[in-house]
Parts: structure tokens; C-alpha cells; sequence
């Protein structure tokens, strides 16, 4: 059995057995969890629906935030993208943009999403993964077994450095969602399992110290936004990985410097609505505006 | 931890630590006052649940979790009303409890019937949860795993009945996690049990038949 504290681990066990990380931790977690592959299977595929259906319900017109400080984002990405031909990014990246968007909008107004790992970055992965799947004819197969890879890769860097924002600031939250769906990308693209962990760990190099500094303590200023910022780090760090470039760091040094920097990062800089974008005049008069 | 705490839960926003993770640490709470009527709650609210809560909704997810809801239930937006609604009394009180978790919460429940509890656990990210106080003694588990807690009287033999009766009525059954925590020699104790796969039918109707056994519940893992 698999101990997921090393990406190391994940990579070396893909080799030896010459299979892919997803199908190595789908047979792995179906002998933890006893159950079969083929129900796990098809609770990640349950996952997988509920990602478009999020996808769907955020990139509507009149799309709200329950403060009403955000919303309708998702739509307006949807539509430049449509009526200017992709826009700076092309079609495939403008698109993700604007389900990314579109799912943490759904987070926003308090609709029904796959913590990725967490709600505040539950945009990136689906961004990543749906629009593989509905624009470049991904087979749905090979997309829900990705995110086994994601979510093996989420347990290394949970265990290792952070997933809460709380305790790691936002490297821990939006840098992990880029991580985890860096490796899937790259496996995706017929990547092998060290590639994945190159892209993991220079997705996390990336982000590295990116703090968690909510306005008025709502998941969306800056955390819309930074699903995107997310989004196209694990784009570019999948394509830097598939193209032979090594990450400098190994991926399990990555994370030990992430949990360093989590550690070191004062408390108003980690979800507590205190210090950084939060503090600022605009962020302290949103936050009146909405509690008064 | 499994793959499916990472992607997962389904959940309603907008934040896994602060509305799913509350929503299950009430859970916890609601299991603890089963089917008996509740008439208030007071919820200590410490760091970061206590500087935040509103825009998470962290207050209505906690509230939502106490009654039984899940983290995917929609009915969590109403939370606070559907509470008045159903005669129920709350009130959040912001506390910094020293030493804990950032994310942490203490759930004071009274009863219709005069009975009270109290229980005190942490939202430790991406909707994972630590509890690690109930009435006073101190526990500790996550809901990874089916946990069964077994109130009792602090007397020789209590384990050992519970651990036979797993054992002979229910050999399939094992123990992956035992810790056991009391208010004093021969008081108040509490049994936390975790157990790999899923918990037989009738095993806790047949702990609670246990003698010096006051009361024991299953926190069906999530």
C-alpha cells in the first residue's frame, strides 16, 4: 500500500509496475478503503458531473455572490471569449478561464461544488478538466481517472505542507489545486509520472508564499480570481513539464518549502481578513458595505 | 485520508473549511444528541472562525450540521431561520480558546428534557474535520473512519465487555484506533473506538445494553 507522503513514492511505484499514477492509486485506494476499483471509479465520475454542473450553474447571466460583492464573471469571460475569437489567450485557455471563474462564482453564491481541494479553489481543476474534455475530445475515461492523479498528489501536499488557507496562507489552496491539476494535465497528455511531478513542483514554485488575504473574509476577492491565476499555472507548467523541462527542485523539496514558508507567514496573512488585500481602504470599506 | 478527501466533498459554498468542515463538526454534536429535542445552543466561535464567519456562513453551516444536514444539503443558506422555525435558540459567541486549532469550534447543546452537552473539535482544511472534546474529556478523531463513541461509568471491566462483544458477536469487525479518556478514577469516561469498514447492524444498540454503558453513538465516517 501506498503512504502518499512522498511524490517521490507515487512516481517510483508508477515505474516499477510501468503503469499510469492514476491507475496505480485507483487500485491502491480501492484495497485501503475496501471497496472495488470500479465503485470508486464511479464516485470520481459523480465528481466529474458535479464539476460541469458547476461549471453551468456559475456561467449564467445573473450569477450572484450571496454579499453581492461578486458575480456574473463566468458569463462575461464566456461571452468575450466567443465574440472576440478567444481573446490574448486563444480559445482552449480563455475558455477554462471562464469555467473557472464560472465554478468558484457557483462557490460564491453558495451552489454545490467538489471541494478541489478546497472550496476557495474548486475552479481550477474543473477549468483544467472540462475543458479538455468538452474542447479538445478528451475521453471521459482517461479525465476522471486523471483526477486520481490530482487527488494523490493533493494527499502528498496535504500531509506534507498544507491544503488551508488557514495554515498555509493561499499557496496551500489555490497553489495545490494548480499543482494537482498540473499532474493530471500532464498525465492527460500521455506525460509520464515524472513529468507529473515536475509540473507539480514547478506549479508550487510558482506560488509559493501567495497568502490568504479575503476581503471581508469571503471566499471571493481575491479567491475568483486567483482559481484563473491558478488555471493558467497548471496550463503552462503541464506544457513546461511535457516539453523536457525539469523542475530544479524536486517536487517533495517543493512542498517542505511551502509548509516552511505556510509556517513562517504571520496569521493576518492567513484567512484571518486582517493584513494584505483585506486591509486595504477599498477592502475595509467592502467589508462595511456588507456587514456594516 | 483517501483520494476522495481531497477531491470532495460535493459541498455547498463558499468555503470547505468553514462551511463544510462546520457543517460536519455540527454533525458530530448532532449525533451526540440523537433523537432527544433540542431547545439551545450557544457555539464558541475561536481565530479564524471567529473573525469570519459571517461571509462563510460559517454560522449557518454549523447550525445546519447540529440539525442534521449535510454539507451538500441546500437548506444550509436558511440555516438560521429554518433553526427558528423549528423553536430552536442559538447564539455565537467569539472566544479566543487558547491553544487551538485556527478553525475551531465549541458547540454547547441544552435540551428540552433539561439535559446538556457540551463538544469542541476543529475544521483542519478541505472539509476535514478533529474533534477533540466532548463533555469535558478529552477525544480525538477525524471521521475518517466509522468512529463509535461509548460513554460509561468509569468501572474494571467496561472495556472489556465492549471489546468482547465486538470480538464474539461480531468477529468480522476491527479495531483500527482505541483511546480512552476520564473526568476522574471511577467517574465519567468516554470509549473512542474507530473501526476499519463498515459497523454491523445492532452493534451499538448492543454496546448501550452494556452494564455501566450510559450511552454510545456511531459517527458514521463522511
Amino acid at each position: 500500500m501506498l503512504t502518499y507522503e512522498s511524490i517521490g513514492e507515487l512516481v517510483r511505484e508508477a515505474e516499477k509496475r510501468n503503469v499510469k499514477i492514476s491507475e496505480l492509486v485507483l487500485a491502491d485506494q480501492a484495497e485501503a478503503m475496501e471497496v472495488s476499483p470500479m465503485e470508486l471509479y464511479e464516485k470520481m465520475e459523480l465528481d466529474f458531473l458535479v464539476m460541469q454542473e458547476s461549471v453551468k450553474v456559475g456561467q449564467e447571466e445573473n450569477q450572484k455572490s450571496m454579499s453581492g460583492l461578486t458575480g456574473g464573471e463566468g458569463y462575461k469571460m464566456k461571452a468575450y471569449t466567443e465574440q472576440k475569437g478567444g481573446g490574448l489567450c486563444g480559445a482552449l485557455l480563455s475558455k477554462a478561464i471562464s469555467r473557472a471563474l464560472s465554478v468558484a462564482g457557483c462557490n460564491a453564491s453558495m451552489g454545490r461544488i467538489v471541494a478541489a481541494p478546497t472550496a476557495g479553489s474548486c475552479g481550477i481543476l474543473p477549468g483544467c478538466l472540462v475543458s479538455l474534455w468538452e474542447d479538445r475530445g478528451f475521453d471521459e475515461k482517461d479525465v476522471v481517472m486523471s483526477m486520481f492523479t490530482a487527488g494523490a498528489f493533493g494527499m502528498v501536499i496535504a500531509g506534507r505542507a498544507s491544503i488551508a488557507g488557514a495554515q498555509g496562507g493561499c499557496q496551500a489552496e489555490c497553489g495545490s489545486a494548480a499543482a494537482m491539476a498540473a499532474a493530471a494535465l500532464v498525465e492527460l497528455m500521455g506525460g509520464t509520472p515524472a513529468q507529473c511531478a515536475d509540473a507539480c513542483a514547478i506549479a508550487i514554485v510558482n506560488q509559493l508564499g501567495l497568502v490568504c488575504d479575503p476581503v471581508a473574509g469571503l471566499v471571493e476577492i481575491p479567491c475568483i480570481k486567483r482559481n484563473v491565476s491558478g488555471l493558467m499555472i497548471a496550463f503552462s507548467s503541464a506544457d513546461l513539464a511535457l516539453a523536457g523541462i525539469e523542475a530544479n527542485i524536486p517536487a517533495d523539496e517543493c512542498l517542505d518549502a511551502m509548509r516552511h514558508v505556510g509556517d513562517v507567514l504571520p496569521d493576518s496573512l492567513k484567512e484571518t481578513a486582517k493584513g494584505g488585500l483585506a486591509a486595504t481602504p477599498t477592502g475595509q470599506r467592502l467589508q462595511k458595505q456588507v456587514f456594516g | 485520508m483517501n483520494v476522495f478527501d481531497i477531491i470532495g466533498p460535493v459541498m455547498i459554498g463558499p468555503s470547505s473549511s468553514h462551511t463544510a468542515g462546520a457543517v460536519r463538526l455540527g454533525r458530530v454534536a448532532n449525533k451526540l444528541i440523537d433523537s432527544r429535542k433540542l431547545r439551545k445552543v450557544e457555539i464558541t466561535l475561536s481565530g479564524s472562525f471567529a473573525q469570519t464567519y459571517k461571509g462563510h456562513g460559517t454560522d449557518r453551516a454549523l447550525l445546519a450540521g447540529i440539525m442534521g444536514y449535510h454539507s451538500y444539503s441546500p437548506e444550509i443558506r436558511d440555516a438560521l431561520s429554518i433553526a427558528r422555525d423549528k423553536g430552536i435558540d442559538f447564539e455565537f459567541i467569539k472566544e479566543d480558546i487558547k491553544g487551538a486549532h485556527p478553525n475551531t469550534a465549541r458547540i454547547h447543546y441544552y435540551l428540552e428534557d433539561g439535559g446538556e452537552g457540551e463538544m469542541q473539535g476543529a475544521s483542519v482544511g478541505g472539509g476535514n474535520i478533529l474533534v477533540n472534546q466532548i463533555d469535558g474529556m478529552k477525544v480525538e478523531f477525524n471521521g475518517e473512519n466509522n468512529t463509535i463513541l461509548v460513554m460509561h461509568r468509569d468501572k474494571p471491566g467496561v472495556i472489556a465487555a465492549v471489546t468482547q462483544l465486538m470480538h464474539w458477536e461480531y468477529a468480522e469487525l476491527n479495531i483500527s484506533s482505541f483511546h480512552l479518556s476520564r473526568q476522574r478514577k471511577g467517574g465519567d469516561a468516554i470509549m473512542t473506538i474507530e473501526i476499519d469498514g463498515q459497523p454491523p447492524e445492532n452493534l451499538i444498540s448492543a454496546i448501550r445494553n452494556i452494564e455501566n454503558v450510559s450511552n454510545a453513538i456511531l459517527v458514521r465516517r463522511i
